[in-house]
């Protein structure tokens, strides 16, 4: 078994705590994803659980021992970085060798994962060669490559895609998707990307400040945030926030500024009663929000001016004005809008999310 | 070039023939600006040399012209004990002083390369022995290794090593004197040898190590299969450094021992010097250093061809 178990980790660096904290239990198999923005602890806990940093408080657990005091060649793990990490003046069928010489594998056995995992990789035709002859996406083969020959108990990804190209980046990550069900081995996955994350994870872990905010599915992390800021993070382009004030009038229960009047859903106004005459931020994602019509009730839509339209083909994205709050809108591309325009945008009931003002949890 | 339309920022635009510029014409630029180092090399550099030449192939000594001899000086040489010992002496002396500078150099340099506290300022303090002139440090090494008075012979004493009045008379064995100038060279090297190679460790990634530590290797092993190889090119630029500057070594020989006892310390550079100038025999002391030339030259040029090898592996 290769689960992993991360119980509340703390890194205390000399003046900085970089991790306050963190308890994750990762399943045998499972691809877990750990994201936020840059600085909020990722590396330094991907780091941890590789033992290439001290653990100051907590316990880090692979396959159900304790490993805190292990180096990282005794925890049987993989690592691939950021910038690959090749040995420069080793060819690549010596980068990928090079962890299994060092365990004392005998050379056939060598050769035949060595080459095994060429095939896999599509690097066969590069073998001889020295990593800086190679492409950027070759490199990163060839890093994935010296990663699984060894065949450990757990990869460990820090941001791996994040030195290639957008377009290259797609395609890696779909290799490294393939990779995994392939090999079904528990990865731990860090990056800033949220994209990379949702379609990645199994399950996503969203960090900000040392802290997890939330851990989920994609979806779910995407449908039910827990927080203003997971709510934010994930989704591009990002959640809309509007500051309200919930007002309750004659028994239905209203989301209220200078601009918007909106009805807030039953199940939610349920939940409602603590925040009744206080302000809560309401959250509605872009493509929760349609150009209205007739059929659109004046408590389920609001006005707002376009001040740039941009035409992807399959959608158009409006970047608007309500009031004093800029909003964006993913709207059909046969609407036609003009700058400075005035209209009025209809939002789907379902995708109202709201936040209390000052703690940030999703009501 | 025909006439050409030169656009300027304000939009208009400037007809005609450009102007007569000459420097700008990369060729006659770098002429010009290569010039005064040219000239400066052509007379500090190249005009001695020339004359080193000339000189060894006369009689000449202080004070007296001297005629053409050909190859007599050097025919001389090959006969002379004391230049036989010299080109041993030279090359033990170049020999073991490099090996011990790169083994303790390359050692604070790993040692200096790590993390800890007051870093900055050790890095700066290893560098004393080599700002300091070397004929100051020369003379207080002198004292320190004189037989009398001195502070080793005193530490020797105090220890029980040696008996009173009975110390090492340092300078004055002609195998203890090889020791003691070597110790002396050794000493103001390593500064050198760790500080550049401390440079070489720093452009290593430590991602490196960290990759091959996770790959299994343990400390020894990340330094065998990953640290040396990496630093190779910079190590070698840096012995080939040294080996030119102690090959020709004057001063520390020149101030500690001046070359005795019974010539047993000399180098090429103090045998020419006291040929030369010492007792006036101008000729023979050229002969000396130009001897020291293609030895060197043949050092250089199988080093740089190990670099080449290294650097495009
Ligand atoms: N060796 C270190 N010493 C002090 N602070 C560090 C060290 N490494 C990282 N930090 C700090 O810890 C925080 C988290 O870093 P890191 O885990 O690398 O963030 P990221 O989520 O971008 O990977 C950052 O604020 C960083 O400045
Ligand atoms: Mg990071």
């Amino acid at each position: 078994m290769s689960n992993v178990t991360i119980r509340q980790v703390h890194k205390h660096y000399a003046d900085f705590h970089a991790v306050k904290g963190v308890s994750l239990e990762i399943k045998d198999k499972e691809f877990v994803v750990l994201v936020g923005p840059s600085g909020c602890g990722k590396t330094t806990t991907l780091r941890m659980v590789a033992g290439l940093e001290t653990i100051s408080e907590g316990d880090i657990m692979i396959g159900n021992k304790i490993v805190n005091e292990l180096p990282p060649m005794d925890r049987d793990i993989a690592m691939v970085f950021q910038n690959y990490a090749l040995y420069p003046h080793m060819t690549v069928y010596d980068n990928m060798a090079f962890g299994l010489k060092m365990r004392k594998f005998d050379k056939a056995e060598i050769a035949r994962r060595v080459n095994n995992a060429a095939d896999i990789l599509d690097i066969k035709d590069h073998l001889t060669r020295k990593p800086r002859m190679l492409s950027g996406g070759q490199r990163q083969r060839v890093a994935l490559g010296r990663a699984i020959v060894r065949n450990p108990k757990v990869f460990l990804f820090d941001e791996p895609l994040s030195n290639l190209d957008a377009k290259l980046r797609v395609q890696m990550r779909v290799e490294i998707k393939k990779l995994h069900q392939r090999l079904a081995t528990t990865s731990i996955y860090v990056t800033h990307d949220q994209v990379e994350a949702m379609t990645l994870g199994d399950r996503v872990v969203v960090m900000k400040d040392g802290l997890i905010q939330q851990v989920g599915e994609p979806l779910e992390l995407y449908n039910n945030p827990a927080n203003r800021y997971v709510a934010g993070f994930i989704g591009s382009p990002a959640m809309n926030f509007a500051d309200t004030m919930i007002e309750e009038v004659g028994g239905a229960v209203y989301a209220t500024n200078p601009t918007m009047r909106i009805r807030v859903p039953e199940q939610i106004a349920a939940r409602m009663g603590p925040h009744k005459g206080k302000p809560a931020t309401l959250g509605i994602r872009p493509e929760d929000l349609h150009m209205a019509s007739g059929a659109d009730p004046e408590d389920l839509s609001f006005e707002a001016v376009v001040e740039v339209a941009e035409q992807l083909g399959a959608e158009i994205i409006l970047d608007l004005k309500a009031g004093g709050s800029a909003m964006v809108a993913s709207v059909e591309p046969t609407v036609k809008v003009k700058p400075q325009q005035k209209i009025r945008l209809g939002i789907n009931p379902a995708g109202l999310r709201f936040f209390d003002a000052t703690t940030e949890a999703a009501i | 070039m025909a006439t050409t339309a030169v656009p300027v920022p304000d939009g208009g635009i400037i007809v005609g023939k450009p102007k007569w510029r000459p420097l700008e014409s990369e060729g006659n630029l770098a002429m010009l600006l290569l010039l005064p180092t040219i000239a400066l090399l052509l007379m500090f550099i190249a005009y001695p040399f020339m004359r080193g030449i000339l000189l060894a192939v006369t009689n000449s000594k202080v004070g007296v012209i001297g005629d053409f001899v050909g190859f007599e000086n050097f025919a001389r040489l090959l006969k002379d004990p004391i230049f036989h010992a010299v080109v041993y002496n030279t090359f033990l002396y170049t020999f073991v002083t490099t090996v011990f500078k790169l083994i303790l150099g390359l050692w604070l340099a790993l040692l200096l390369n790590r993390d800890f506290k007051f870093k900055a300022f050790t890095r700066a303090f290893i560098l004393l022995p080599f700002i300091v002139p070397t004929v100051l440090a020369c003379f207080a090494w002198k004292w320190m290794f004189d037989p009398t008075f001195s502070v080793l012979n005193w530490m020797l004493f105090k220890l029980g090593i040696v008996a009173a009045g009975a110390g090492v008379n340092w300078l004055g064995d002609g195998d203890l004197a090889m020791l003691s100038i070597m110790i002396v060279n050794i000493w103001r090297g390593v500064p050198f040898f760790a500080i550049s190679l401390m440079a070489g460790l720093q452009t290593i990634s430590p991602d490196l190590g960290e990759a091959a530590a996770i790959d299994g290797a343990k400390p020894l092993q990340r330094f065998w299969y990953i640290t040396w190889p990496l630093l190779m090119p910079v190590t070698m630029v840096v012995v080939l450094f040294s080996v030119i500057q102690t090959f020709s070594d004057f001063q520390i020989v020149y101030v500690m021992t001046g070359g005795g006892p019974a010539n047993a310390t000399h180098l090429f550079a103090t045998y020419a010097y006291q040929l030369g100038v010492g007792t006036g025999l101008l000729s023979q002391g050229a002969a000396v250093s130009l001897a020291m030339f293609p030895l060197l030259f043949g050092i250089v040029i199988f080093q740089l061809m190990y670099i080449r090898r290294v650097e495009t592996r």
